[in-house]
C-alpha cells in the first residue's frame, strides 16, 4: 500500500494528464495543434499508476495515445504542449507532434504513429538490460488493437524465452478507433494469455490507480529481480473521440460512454481519498488548482514559443556528434 | 460533364467492379460500416456486406500475406491501408512473395490483388503518417504502380487495377483526395503506362508526378504571362513508365525538369533523366533538373514541413534558371 505522500502524489499526475489533454483539445478547437491529437481522458490511472514506480533510468515506449505516458514518466506540460504546437520548445523540437513525443533524458523513449513497435522495442530494453546486469526495465504501453499485431505475439515470447526485465502494459479500452476488442480479437480477454506464453500476467481495473499501481509495483519488482516479464490487461475507457476532431457516434452508444464517465478514475480516486481521510477537501483542492496554474502555464509557454527554424530541418538525420 | 472528388471517383470505379465480379474483396481497418478513414468504401458495406468489405485487426502482415493467398486461390483483393505507411509492415509479404509469385510459379499462378493507400506530406501529419515510397515499389520486379493526380484519372486507372492480374499499388496523394474534377460516367479504363500532358509547351518540359501536376500546371499557367510555354507532363503510372511520351516532349523542347515530392537519390527523376540521357541526349539543350522533397523524414511543424516539400516558387524558379541556361 502507498504511503501517504505517494497517494497525493498519485492524484496530482493525474490531474496533470487530465487537465494537459483538456487544454489541448480546447487548444485543438483553436487551430493551435496542427497535426492528429489523441486524447487520453479517461485513462489516467494507468501511466499514473505504472510509471510511480519507475525511474528516470527506466525505458518507456508508448503509442499513438501516449500524451499521458509522457506526462507521468516526466515530460513536463511545457514540453508536451509546445510540441504540439509546433515549437522549438517542445520535446522533440517541434519535429514531432502528439505521436512523436521523445525524451530519452527521462526515459521517454517515444510515442509512436506506428501500432505495435513499442512491444519490441520495450523487449530490447529489456536486453540491454540484461546484458548490462542493471537493474533498469522497459516498458510498454500499447493499446487492444496492438494485441492483434504480430509484434505482440513476438515481443511477449521473446520476453518470455529470455527472461527479459520488460512490462507489458496492455490499455484496453473495448475499441480500436472504431473497431470493438470483441469483434476484432477471439479471445476478448488479454490478461489471460500470459500462460500461452510461458509469461506472468494479468487483468485489472484500469480506471482504479490503486489497483493498477499495486499490480505495477509486483511485476517491476519481478523484473529487477530477473524473474522476467509481466503482462498487464487494464481495463479502462476513452471518454473523448479516437482523435480530436473526429466524429464519435455510430460504434458507441451515448449509454455506454456515460456509464464509463461514472467511473471516472479521478472521481473515482478524489472520493477514495476523502473516504478513508488520507486528504480533506482543501488539500485536495489546493493541489487541483496548483495544476490548473502548471496547465495554463504551459499553453502560455507554448503559445509564446518560438517556431524551429526551417535551416534546421536536415539535422539529426545522422549522428552529428 | 458531372464533377466527382478523387475519392468518389475511385469509389465509383470499385463500385462498378464489385457489383460485377463477385471475386473482388475489401480489406482493411474501418473499410466497412465506417466507410473508410478516407472515405474510400462509403455506401458499400450496406450493398455488398461484411465477407466482401471486411474489417480487420491491426494486423497489416497477416492481412497482406492472407490476401496473397487469396488472390493464388480465384479471389481478388482490395488491400484499403488508409495510411500507405502501414504498408511497410507488410513489406516481407510484398518483396518476397506477392511480386515474385508468378516469376515463382512460372506463371501459373497470378497475383490480383490491389494495394491503395494515401500517400504524401501535408496537415502535420508527421513522419509516419507522410510517406510515398512508390519509388521502392517501382524499383522491384512484379509491381504496378499507380499514382494518379485528377479524379478521371483516378476512376479509369482503378477500373484497370481491379481487371489486373498483377500486383498493383494505387497511392493517392492526401492533398488530392478530395479535389474535385470533370469525371466521364459509365465504365472506362485507362491503361498503364500511358502519360497524359496535363499542359502543352514548347520551352522546357515539367514531368510532375501525383501533387506536383496540378502545382507544375499553374506555375507553367503564370510564366505564360512573361512568353515561358512549358508543357507538363503526368506519367500517372510509375511503373510501368512512359518515356515514349517524355522523349517526344524532351524531342520538342530541349530542357527538361523533374518535379516530385519523393526523395531524389536513387528516384524516380533519376531514372528518367537516365533514360533520357540514355535515348535523347542529342535532343537536350542544358542539364536535366531535379526538384524533389527534402531527403529527411517528414516533420511534424509547420514551419518546417514548408520547407521540405517543392513549393510554386521552387518550380517557377526552376523553370526560369533552365531557360536563362
Ligand atoms: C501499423 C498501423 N496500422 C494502423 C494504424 C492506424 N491506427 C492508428 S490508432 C489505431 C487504433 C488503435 O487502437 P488501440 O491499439 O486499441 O489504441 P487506442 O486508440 O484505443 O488507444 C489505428 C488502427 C497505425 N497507426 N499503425
Ligand atoms: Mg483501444
Amino acid at each position: 500500500m502507498a504511503q501517504s505522500e505517494q497517494l497525493l502524489s498519485l492524484y496530482k499526475q493525474m490531474l496533470i494528464i487530465r487537465y494537459t489533454e483538456e487544454q489541448l483539445a480546447r487548444s485543438h478547437q483553436m487551430g493551435l495543434i496542427h497535426g492528429a491529437c489523441h486524447t487520453y481522458v479517461g485513462e489516467e490511472a494507468i501511466a499514473t499508476g505504472v510509471c510511480a514506480h519507475l525511474r528516470p533510468d527506466d525505458a518507456v515506449f508508448s503509442t499513438h495515445r501516449g500524451h499521458g505516458h509522457a506526462l507521468a514518466k516526466g515530460v513536463s506540460p511545457r514540453e508536451v504542449v509546445a510540441e504540439l504546437f509546433g515549437r522549438a520548445t517542445g520535446c522533440s523540437q517541434g519535429r514531432g507532434g502528439s505521436m512523436h513525443l521523445f525524451k530519452p533524458e527521462v526515459g521517454m523513449m517515444g510515442t509512436s504513429g506506428i501500432v505495435g513497435p513499442c512491444i519490441l522495442q520495450a523487449a530490447g530494453a529489456g536486453y540491454s538490460f540484461k546484458l548490462l546486469k542493471t537493474d533498469q526495465v522497459g516498458v510498454a504501453f500499447f493499446g487492444d488493437g496492438a494485441v492483434n499485431n504480430g509484434a505482440f505475439h513476438e515481443g511477449l515470447n521473446l520476453a518470455s524465452i529470455w527472461k527479459l526485465p520488460t512490462l507489458f502494459i496492455c490499455e484496453n479500452n473495448l475499441y480500436a478507433t472504431e473497431v470493438p476488442f470483441s469483434y476484432s480479437s477471439g479471445n476478448p480477454h488479454v490478461g489471460n494469455r500470459g500462460p500461452a506464453y510461458g509469461i506472468e500476467s494479468l487483468t485489472v481495473d484500469g480506471n482504479d490507480v490503486l489497483a493498477v499501481y499495486e499490480a505495477a509495483e509486483e511485476a517491476v519488482q519481478r523484473a529487477r529481480g530477473g524473474e522476467g516479464p509481466t503482462l498487464i490487461e487494464c481495463r479502462t475507457y476513452r471518454t473523448r473521440a479516437h482523435a480530436e476532431g473526429m466524429r464519435d457516434a455510430g460504434y458507441r452508444t451515448q449509454e455506454e460512454v456515460e456509464e464509463w464517465k461514472e467511473r471516472d478514475p479521478i472521481t473515482r480516486y478524489n472520493e477514495w481519498l476523502l473516504e478513508n481521510e488520507e486528504a480533506g477537501t482543501e488539500t485536495l483542492a489546493a493541489i487541483e488548482a496548483e495544476v490548473k496554474e502548471m496547465v495554463a502555464d504551459a499553453e502560455e509557454f507554448g503559445r509564446n514559443s518560438p517556431w524551429p527554424e526551417p535551416e534546421t530541418v536536415s539535422e539529426h538525420v545522422f549522428n552529428q556528434r | 460533364m458531372r464533377e466527382l472528388t478523387y475519392v468518389e471517383a475511385t469509389l465509383e470505379a470499385l463500385d462498378s467492379a464489385m457489383a460485377r465480379d463477385p471475386s473482388i474483396f475489401v480489406v482493411g481497418e474501418g473499410i466497412g460500416e465506417r466507410g473508410g478513414n478516407f472515405n474510400t468504401t462509403v455506401g458499400l458495406y450496406e450493398k455488398y456486406g461484411p465477407e466482401r468489405l471486411c474489417d480487420t485487426p491491426i494486423s497489416e502482415r497477416g492481412f497482406v500475406g492472407m490476401c496473397a493467398g487469396a488472390a493464388m486461390t480465384g479471389t481478388r483483393p482490395v488491400v484499403d491501408f488508409m495510411f500507405l505507411d502501414f504498408i511497410l509492415d507488410a513489406f516481407g509479404e510484398l518483396v518476397n512473395q506477392i511480386a515474385k509469385m508468378q516469376y515463382m510459379s512460372s506463371g501459373r499462378l497470378k497475383m490480383p490483388i490491389l494495394l491503395r493507400g494515401a500517400i504524401g506530406i501535408g496537415h502535420s501529419a508527421a513522419t509516419h503518417h507522410s510517406g510515398s515510397y512508390y519509388p521502392i515499389f517501382a524499383h522491384l520486379p512484379g509491381f504496378r504502380v499507380v499514382v494518379p493526380a485528377i479524379p478521371s484519372d483516378a476512376k479509369g486507372l482503378f477500373a484497370t487495377a481491379l481487371q489486373s492480374d498483377d500486383p498493383v499499388l494505387f497511392l493517392e496523394h492526401k492533398s488530392l483526395l478530395f479535389n474535385r474534377g470533370d469525371v466521364p460516367e459509365g465504365d472506362y479504363t485507362i491503361p498503364f503506362g500511358q502519360a497524359r500532358i496535363a499542359r502543352e509547351g514548347s520551352d522546357c518540359t515539367l514531368v510532375a508526378i501525383g501533387s506536383m501536376v496540378d502545382k507544375s500546371v499553374s506555375v507553367c499557367d503564370k510564366l505564360a504571362e512573361d512568353g515561358i510555354s512549358a508543357e507538363v507532363i503526368d506519367p500517372r503510372t510509375i511503373a510501368p513508365l512512359d518515356m515514349a511520351t517524355v522523349l517526344e516532349s524532351v524531342n520538342k523542347t530541349g530542357r527538361l525538369i523533374i518535379v516530385d515530392e519523393t526523395f531524389q537519390p536513387c528516384g524516380v527523376g533519376a531514372e528518367i533523366a537516365a533514360q533520357v540521357i540514355d535515348q535523347g541526349f542529342d535532343d537536350l539543350d542544358a542539364p536535366i533538373r531535379r526538384l524533389n522533397g527534402a531527403h529527411v523524414p517528414t516533420p511534424y511543424s509547420p514551419p518546417l514541413e514548408l520547407a521540405i516539400v517543392p513549393e510554386s516558387d521552387d518550380i517557377e524558379q526552376c523553370v526560369r534558371d533552365l531557360l536563362a541556361e
